[in-house]
C-alpha cells in the first residue's frame, strides 16, 4: 500500500466511489470481484450478513506555544474492518494492510462467530451513484493552505491573544486537520463511499493578575478546509473569546451548592441534551432495555416546549456525515417532539433487532472498531422567548454559558456537565461570575423542568468529541437559551 | 529506520518509537455470545530533530515506501517548526542501560471458545446472584499481547513485550421503576492472576444490588470516604499537578511546592516502576530514560516533580524518568481497614463512583458528580445518587484524615480507601 497523498485530479465524473477505489483498493490490486468472493466466503447458514469497511486517513497537527511553532506531526492510518453478523452476534477482525491475504485472514476470523458454514450469495451491488447528501466539499484540508500559511495563521492568532490584554501570560494555539476516505460494502447490496474533511483550531490562554492565574479555551471547526479560520477573522475571534473567558474566571467567586434554577446559554451548553437524553436514546441501549428511556416511546419525557433532534445533514458541521459508517444516508431524526419521546437513533444491527430501519447513526471510530449507534449533531429547536425574558424571570439562580464536558450513566439516568463560565442571576439580573461547577441531574426528569425555551438556537462551534465504550467520534451539539427550573449545582458555598 | 532518518540533510538527531498489539475480546450478554473481536495493530512514530527544530510522523503501514514517506514528512515538518532551546532527545547520561525484565509477559494461548466460556461463566454468576438482577449489559474477557520498542540516535535501542488479560461484568438491577447498574473488573499480566470469574460476577451483582433504592440527599458539608477506585482520581490529580507540562506552563495549583508540606505527615507515596508483574511497570520511560523508584510524597512533603527531559530543561532541572507518565504510584497503606475508616468517619458520605471531570488544575478547584452511600454512626445507612462533591484540592490534601489498608492493585495507582475531612455535598 502506498503511503501517499491521494492525487485528487479534478476530473469530471470523479465520484467519491472512484476516488475511494483508487486510493484504497487499487494500490494492492484488490478488485471488486475479490471483495465479492470474500463476502461470499463469510456468508453461511448462520451468518446473515457481512460487511467490509475500508478507510484511509491522513492527519496533521501544528501547535504554537511560547510564541513558537513547537510541535507538528503527521500521521497516516489505513485499513479494513471485516464484520460477520449472525442474529445479535458479530464477529469482527481487521487489518491495517489492505492486501488480499490479510483480508482473507480477517474474514476467516470474523466468520468464527457463526457455528456452521455453507454457501451464501452476495446481493448484487447497486453501483449507481447514490449521493444522498453533499454536505461538505471533497477537499483535502491538509492541502488547503501552504505550510507557511498555516504557521502564519497560528502566529496571527497568538498575537491577537496576547494583544487582547496585558494579563495574558501564555497562549497555546493548535491547528488540526484530517482527510478521511471510507468505502463500505456489504452482502446486502450496499456499496458506498465518502470523503470527509475535518478541521479544528483551538486557543488556550492563561492569564494572571495579582498572583491569581486562570485559563480558558476556545475553538471551533467543521467539515471544510482551513480557510474557514481566515474567513471574517474567525480564528482571531477564538483568541479574543478565550481571553475574555479567562479574565472572567480570574474574578469568579465561589459557587453556591444545591438545587436552583439554571439558565443555560445557547450553543455549546447543548451538552445538556447530549448527556441527559442523547446517549439514553441510542438504539443499542433501548434494544437491550438497559437505558432509563427504554420502552418509553410515546411517553412524556420533556416539557411541551422541547423538541430535540439528531441531525446528521447539517452542511459542513463537525458532527455531520453524508452516509454513516454502514453506508446508510444520514437524516434528521426527531427524538423528542413537544416533550413526547418519538424515536431512537439506530444502526443496522439494532434496527434489525428492533424491527425498524437504521436512522443513519451507525458510526465507528475507525476500521479497527465495531460500529454502534452514535449521535451526529444533537440539538433542541428554538422556542418563543428572548434570552432577556428568560434571564429576567429568575429570582435567584445560575446562568451558565460555557461548559467543558459531561458524562452519563444511562441506566440510572444520572448525568453531569461541568460549567466553565457561569454567573449568578439575582432578581432577574446577571450579577457576578462564579467558578465553574458540575451540574447533576436525571435525564428523564430534567427536560420536564425546562419551562422557557429561547428563540436563539445556536450550534456549537465545532469542538465536540463523544466517547462511548472506548470509541471517540466527532459530534455537534446545540440549543437556544433555556431555563431549567431546578437542577443541582455542585458548588462549595452552603 | 533510524539510520535512514539520520542520513537526511540537516537531521541532527532522531527517535523512533512504536508498538504492536494482538489479542481478542469476547463479549457475552444474557447467556449468549454477542461479539468476538480480533485485534492486530501496529504503529511506529518517528521524530526528527534539525538542531532545535523537530517534526514527527506516525504510520501503521510498515512497508518500506511508507517508512520512507514518514521520514520525508517528519523532515519536511522540521523545516517549518521553530527552534526551541529545550527540545531534543533525552541526555545520553539519563538513558536506561540496564533493561530489567519485570515479568510482564505471560503468554496463555487462550482460544476464542475459551474466552467465550469464561465470559459466560462470569455473567452467569452475576445473573444468578439475586432475582432483582433482571438484566445485564454483559461480561467480557480479553487478551492482549504487546511489544514496545524505542530507539534513538544517542545509541538507545530496546524493546520489551507485555501481556494483559482482563474481564469485566456489568449487570442491572431493578427495584420498582428505577434501574441501577454496576460492574466489577479484573486485570493482570498473567491470566492465572485474574480474580476468579465467578467471584467477579457475584461482586458485580452485589454492588448493583447495593445501589437499589438510591436517593438524593440534602446539601450539606460532610466528611467523604473515597473507596480505592475513586481515591485513584484524587491521586491522579496530584500526578497531574506535579507533572512537567503543568509546572513549566505555570498551570498547576502545586507550583513551587517542591519540598513543602502539602499533606499531613502520615502520607507517604512512592513511584515503584519495578514491581514485578504490576500493571504500570516499565523499565524505561517514553524517551528511553531509566525509570527509578522514588518518593513522591515523604511524610506529607512533596519530594519530587514528575518530569520528562523537555519540562525538566524548562525548569532548570533533570528528568525524573517520567516522560509519558508515572509508573505504579503506590500509596502507603494506613493502619485502618475499610470498616475502621467508616467508624472513624462516623457520619458522612462514602463515594463509590465519580461522574464527569471537574478539576481546575490551575486553581485546585474541584466539583464532580458522585454516587455512593450515606453513613451514620460508622455504618452504611442507604445508597445515594444524583449529588456532587466539591472543594479545593489544596485544602483536601492538607486536611486528609487517613488512608486505608484495603489496597487495590488493579491499575497504575495502587491505593486503599482515603478519608477526607470535609467536602460540600450538593443535593436537594
Amino acid at each position: 500500500m502506498q503511503f501517499c497523498e491521494p492525487q485528487l485530479r479534478i476530473k469530471l465524473m470523479d465520484t467519491e466511489l472512484d476516488i475511494a477505489r483508487t486510493t484504497l483498493l487499487a494500490p494492492a490490486g484488490v478488485t471488486e470481484q475479490d471483495l465479492e468472493k470474500i463476502l461470499a466466503s463469510i456468508l453461511g447458514h448462520a451468518v446473515d450478513s457481512a460487511d467490509l469497511y475500508f478507510q484511509g486517513t491522513h492527519f496533521e497537527s501544528w501547535t504554537l506555544e511560547d510564541g513558537i511553532i513547537k510541535d507538528a506531526s503527521y500521521s497516516v492510518d489505513h485499513g479494513v474492518g471485516v464484520r460477520a453478523l449472525s442474529g445479535e452476534k458479530a464477529g469482527f477482525a481487521y487489518s491495517d494492510d489492505i492486501v488480499l491475504p490479510a483480508l482473507q485472514q480477517a474474514a476467516t476470523a470474523a466468520r468464527t462467530i457463526a457455528v456452521s458454514g455453507g454457501k451464501g450469495r452476495v446481493k448484487v451491488w447497486d453501483k449507481k451513484l447514490i449521493k444522498p447528501h453533499d454536505l461538505y466539499p471533497m477537499v483535502n484540508p491538509l492541502q488547503s493552505l501552504s505550510d507557511s500559511d498555516k504557521i502564519a495563521l497560528l502566529h496571527s492568532i497568538n498575537q491577537e491573544a496576547r494583544r487582547s490584554d496585558s494579563r495574558v501570560k501564555q497562549a497555546i494555539v493548535s491547528l488540526a486537520g484530517s482527510h478521511n476516505i471510507i468505502l463500505y460494502m456489504d452482502s446486502n447490496g450496499t456499496y458506498a463511499a465518502d470523503i470527509r474533511p475535518l478541521v479544528r483550531l483551538n486557543v488556550n490562554v492563561i492569564v494572571e493578575e495579582n498572583g491569581r492565574r486562570e485559563s480558558a479555551s476556545c475553538g471551533g471547526g467543521g467539515r471544510q478546509d482551513y480557510k474557514m479560520f481566515l474567513d471574517k477573522g474567525v480564528g482571531l475571534g477564538y483568541a479574543r473569546d478565550a481571553v475574555r473567558e479567562a479574565l472572567v474566571n480570574l474574578h469568579a467567586k465561589n459557587t453556591p451548592a444545591g438545587n436552583m434554577p439554571v439558565v443555560l446559554g445557547p450553543g455549546w451548553p447543548g451538552v445538556l441534551l447530549h448527556e441527559a437524553v442523547g446517549h439514553g436514546l441510542e438504539g443499542d441501549y433501548s434494544r437491550k432495555k438497559t437505558s432509563a428511556f427504554a420502552g418509553r416511546i410515546g411517553q412524556r419525557v420533556a416539557s411541551s416546549q422541547c423538541t430535540v433532534v439528531d441531525d446528521g445533514t447539517l452542511p459542513e458541521k463537525r458532527g455531520s456525515l453524508n452516509i454513516d459508517d454502514e453506508g446508510v444516508p444520514t437524516q434528521c431524526t426527531t427524538l423528542i417532539e413537544n416533550g413526547i419521546l418519538k424515536g431512537y437513533m439506530q444502526d443496522r444491527l439494532n434496527a434489525r433487532l428492533m424491527g425498524t430501519e437504521s436512522t443513519g447513526n451507525g458510526r465507528r471510530e475507525s476500521y479497527a472498531h465495531l460500529p454502534m449507534p452514535r449521535m451526529t449533531n444533537t440539538y433542541m429547536l428554538p422556542g418563543k422567548y428572548t434570552a432577556e425574558e428568560i434571564i429576567s424571570s429568575v429570582k435567584k439562580g445560575l446562568y451558565a454559558v460555557s461548559f467543558s464536558g459531561g458524562q452519563v450513566d444511562i441506566t440510572s439516568g444520572k448525568f453531569v456537565f461541568t460549567a466553565s463560565e457561569a454567573y449568578m442571576i439575582e432578581n432577574g439580573k446577571i450579577t457576578h461570575a462564579v467558578k465553574g461547577a458540575t451540574l447533576i441531574g436525571s435525564g428523564p426528569d430534567v427536560l420536564t423542568k425546562v419551562s422557557m425555551v429561547g428563540n436563539d438556537l445556536k450550534l456549537d462551534r465545532g469542538i465536540g468529541v463523544c466517547g462511548k465504550q472506548g470509541q471517540s467520534v466527532p459530534v455537534g451539539v446545540g440549543q437556544p437559551t433555556l431555563l431549567v427550573d431546578e437542577i443541582t449545582v455542585g458548588g462549595t458555598e452552603h | 529506520m533510524l539510520e535512514a532518518a539520520i542520513m537526511q540533510p540537516g537531521v541532527t538527531a532522531a527517535a523512533v518509537g512504536g508498538s504492536a498489539n494482538a489479542g481478542l475480546s469476547a463479549h457475552v450478554r444474557m447467556g449468549q455470545v454477542e461479539t468476538i473481536e480480533f485485534f492486530r495493530d501496529k504503529s511506529l512514530g518517528i521524530t526528527v530533530y534539525k538542531g532545535q527544530r523537530s517534526g514527527s510522523a506516525t504510520i501503521t503501514d510498515l512497508t518500506q515506501p511508507a517508512i520512507t514517506a514518514a521520514i520525508t514528512a517528519a523532515c519536511r515538518i522540521a523545516e517549518y517548526t521553530e527552534p526551541d532551546v529545550y527540545s531534543g532527545l533525552a541526555d545520553k547520561a539519563d538513558l536506561a542501560t540496564d533493561i530489567k525484565d519485570l515479568d510482564l509477559y505471560h503468554v496463555s494461548n487462550i482460544t476464542p471458545e475459551q474466552a467465550i466460556a469464561k465470559a459466560l461463566e462470569c455473567e452467569a454468576a452475576a445473573l444468578n446472584y439475586d432475582k432483582q438482577i433482571t438484566n445485564s449489559d454483559g461480561a467480557a474477557f480479553s487478551t492482549s499481547d504487546q511489544l514496545y520498542v524505542y530507539a534513538n540516535s544517542n545509541g538507545f535501542l530496546a524493546a520489551y513485550p507485555t501481556t494483559r488479560y482482563g474481564a469485566y461484568c456489568t449487570v442491572i438491577g431493578q427495584q420498582g421503576e428505577s434501574m441501577q447498574r454496576d460492574y466489577e473488573y479484573t486485570a493482570a499480566r498473567d491470566a492465572a492472576d485474574l480474580m476468579s470469574l465467578q467471584e467477579l460476577g457475584k461482586k458485580a451483582a452485589a454492588k448493583t444490588m447495593a445501589r437499589l433504592g438510591a436517593r438524593k440527599i440534602k446539601t450539606c458539608k460532610a466528611p467523604v470516604l473515597l473507596v480505592p477506585k475513586t481515591a485513584s482520581t484524587l491521586w491522579g490529580t496530584l500526578v497531574t499537578a506535579i507533572s512537567g507540562g503543568n509546572l513549566y506552563r505555570k498551570s498547576s495549583f502545586l507550583l513551587d511546592c517542591l519540598q513543602q508540606q502539602i499533606f499531613p505527615d502520615f502520607v507517604n507515596i512512592s513511584e515503584q516502576p519495578y514491581l514485578l508483574k504490576a500493571l504500570g511497570s516499565a523499565p524505561f520511560d517514553d524517551e528511553g530514560v531509566a525509570t527509578c523508584t522514588k518518593d513522591v510524597i515523604k511524610d506529607g512533603v512533596l519530594a519530587t516533580y514528575l518530569l520528562g527531559s523537555y519540562a525538566a530543561r524548562h525548569l532548570g532541572m533533570r528528568t525524573t524518568g517520567n516522560a509519558g507518565g508515572v509508573h505504579n504510584l503506590v500509596v502507603q497503606p494506613g493502619t485502618d481497614n475499610f470498616e475502621q475508616l467508616l467508624q472513624k468517619m462516623g457520619t458522612g458520605f462514602v463515594v463509590t463512583e465519580l461522574l464527569g471531570h471537574g478539576t481546575n488544575i490551575i486553581t485546585g478547584d474541584y466539583s464532580q458528580g458522585a454516587a455512593g452511600f450515606w453513613v451514620e454512626n460508622g455504618a452504611i445507612a442507604y445508597p445515594v445518587e444524583e449529588v456532587t462533591i466539591a472543594g479545593n484540592f489544596k485544602d483536601i490534601f492538607a486536611n486528609l484524615v487517613a488512608t486505608g489498608n484495603d489496597i487495590d492493585a488493579r491499575s497504575n495507582i495502587i491505593t486503599g480507601s482515603v478519608l477526607l475531612e470535609q467536602l460540600t455535598v450538593a443535593g436537594s
